[in-house]
């Protein structure tokens, strides 16, 4: 247990950096993803295409590719970074997104066709139709999946790790290295920071679905 | 029968067309609506009359022919779609009332969103319908915690808040229990003493020879018969009619 209190401070600093990590890309990739979303079931078929192969592209890769291409690739075609931090953010938003994506699609395609249609009659655009009576119905059937994808997106964000980010589990690392005897008490530390962060995600999961649930 | 010069009509179909794969379900339709006019559009299931009033405010498309509301042809898509689709209210079978939004937002939405009046302006003309079709007093409340005539007569009025020039009714009765068919229909026959324009289909007989100006027989996507109520129920001219007519009766 020593080793934990007498390291508190860079599990707290690697805590806060994981934290910010998760919230900035979790962000990013819910609106990156709606958008995918709704370009998935657009009118227009370019943008249809787009969507689609992006998802694919995305969601059947390793993360670690994402990482690579956002953190060696990008700056070598010029793109450069103050911090290694934006490219972890690049990555994992870029890649969350795609799964965000497919939750919410599932959403919309939840939704009754006659809402849209009941949308329409009444001179509703797509768009107004999109945002004001589908994703509003759909995101709230999503609620349990997009959260799932939120504590993978948390977990992930160890990745960055190796990609010159110290994060909680980087932090880990480096205290593992320097307290050998004590390996499983370090991770165990590690582990407990997790959970800070998950465990309230799905406590939040569960009160936001009962709040917005509609009958039907 | 009675014909109309097309160019006084409201709404005008002229040798509309459209198949479902294999099925042709409208075989070149012509119908002429005149401002005012109730039409009730009946048939044997799978005649086509579903498919007729929801291709003309295109919800479905078709493959031939044209469709005019006002003298101005139903565009394919886009913001002059949308425009043409707000003069035209629809009530459908499932109701359809937007299920996370309260009643009174139901009926606020579009003249709000879609025409731009104020809020408040919109809250008391909704207010106003909501009265009219007895349901004032639900007004916060959400679609599921209505009966089904309830939420019908809600749809009826989301579809007036938007001023429409012609009403359309598909199948409006057919998902609701008796006892609820006459408080939607009593709105109905309201509506069209009001003189709106209306087009329904119906199974509603009681309704087409209360209301109707001209009942419309289809079968086989076709427009087989197209007379006055009291001439089509007591002196049918077709064989299709006269069989569909027969099978009703004996119930």
């Amino acid at each position: 247990m020593d080793v934990i209190i007498e390291n508190l401070p860079l599990y707290w600093n690697g805590f806060l950096r994981t934290l910010f990590l998760s919230v900035v890309s979790g962000i990013i990739a819910l609106v990156l993803g709606t958008l995918l979303a709704a370009a998935r079931v657009s009118p227009v078929a370019a943008l249809r295409g787009f969507s689609t192969v992006y998802v694919e592209v995305l969601r059947n890769t390793p993360l670690t590719i994402a990482f690579f291409f956002a953190a060696i690739v990008l700056p070598r075609l010029g793109v450069k970074f103050e911090q290694f931090e934006i490219a972890a953010i690049i990555a994992l938003s870029a890649y969350t997104a795609a799964f965000i994506a497919e939750a919410v699609r599932s959403g919309v395609n939840s939704v009754a066709l006659g809402q849209a249609e009941a949308a329409r009659s009444i001179g509703m655009n797509f768009g107004q139709v999109l945002s004001l009576i589908i994703l509003p119905q759909a995101l709230r059937t999503v609620i349990p999946p997009l959260i799932n994808i939120l504590i993978a997106l948390v977990k992930n964000s160890s990745v960055a790790g190796a990609f010159f980010v110290l994060e909680l589990f980087g932090y880990g690392r480096q205290m593992a290295n320097a307290n050998g005897d004590q390996v499983m008490t370090v991770l165990l530390g590690v582990a407990f920071f997790y959970l800070l962060i998950t465990i309230p995600l799905g406590i939040l999961a569960s009160t936001v679905e009962r709040k917005v649930a509609i009958a039907r | 029968m009675t014909t109309h010069v097309p160019g006084d009509a409201l709404v005008s179909l002229n040798g509309v067309n459209k198949h479902y794969g294999q099925l042709h379900v409208l075989k070149d339709i012509d119908l002429h609506v005149r401002k005012g006019e109730v039409i009730v559009v009946i048939g044997p299931s799978g005649s086509g009359k579903s498919t007729l009033c929801r291709a003309i405010n295109r919800l479905e498309t078709i493959e031939g022919g044209t469709i005019s509301i006002d003298g101005k042809v139903l565009p394919e898509e886009g913001k002059e779609l949308a425009r043409l689709r707000a003069d035209v209210g629809m009530v459908f079978q499932s109701f359809n009332l937007f299920a996370h939004k309260t009643i009174l937002e139901n009926v606020t939405l579009g003249p709000i969103k879609v025409k731009g009046i104020s809020k408040a302006q919109a809250d008391k003309e909704a207010m106003a319908l909501l009265e009219r079709v007895g349901v004032g007093h639900q007004a916060p409340k959400l679609p599921a915690q209505l009966s089904g005539g309830q939420q019908q007569r809600v749809a009826i009025a989301r579809a007036l808040a938007m001023k429409p020039k012609v009403m359309l009714f598909d199948e409006p009765t057919s998902a609701l229990d008796p006892e609820m068919i006459n408080e939607v229909l009593d709105v109905m026959i309201q509506l069209a003493k009001e003189g709106m324009t209306m087009i329904v289909v119906t199974h509603e007989m009681g309704f087409a020879r209360k209301a109707a100006d001209r009942v419309v027989f289809m079968a086989d996507g076709q427009i087989v018969e197209d007379a006055k109520p009291e001439e089509f129920f007591t002196n049918p001219q077709s064989n299709r009619a006269k069989d569909f007519l027969s099978k009703l009766l004996t119930h």
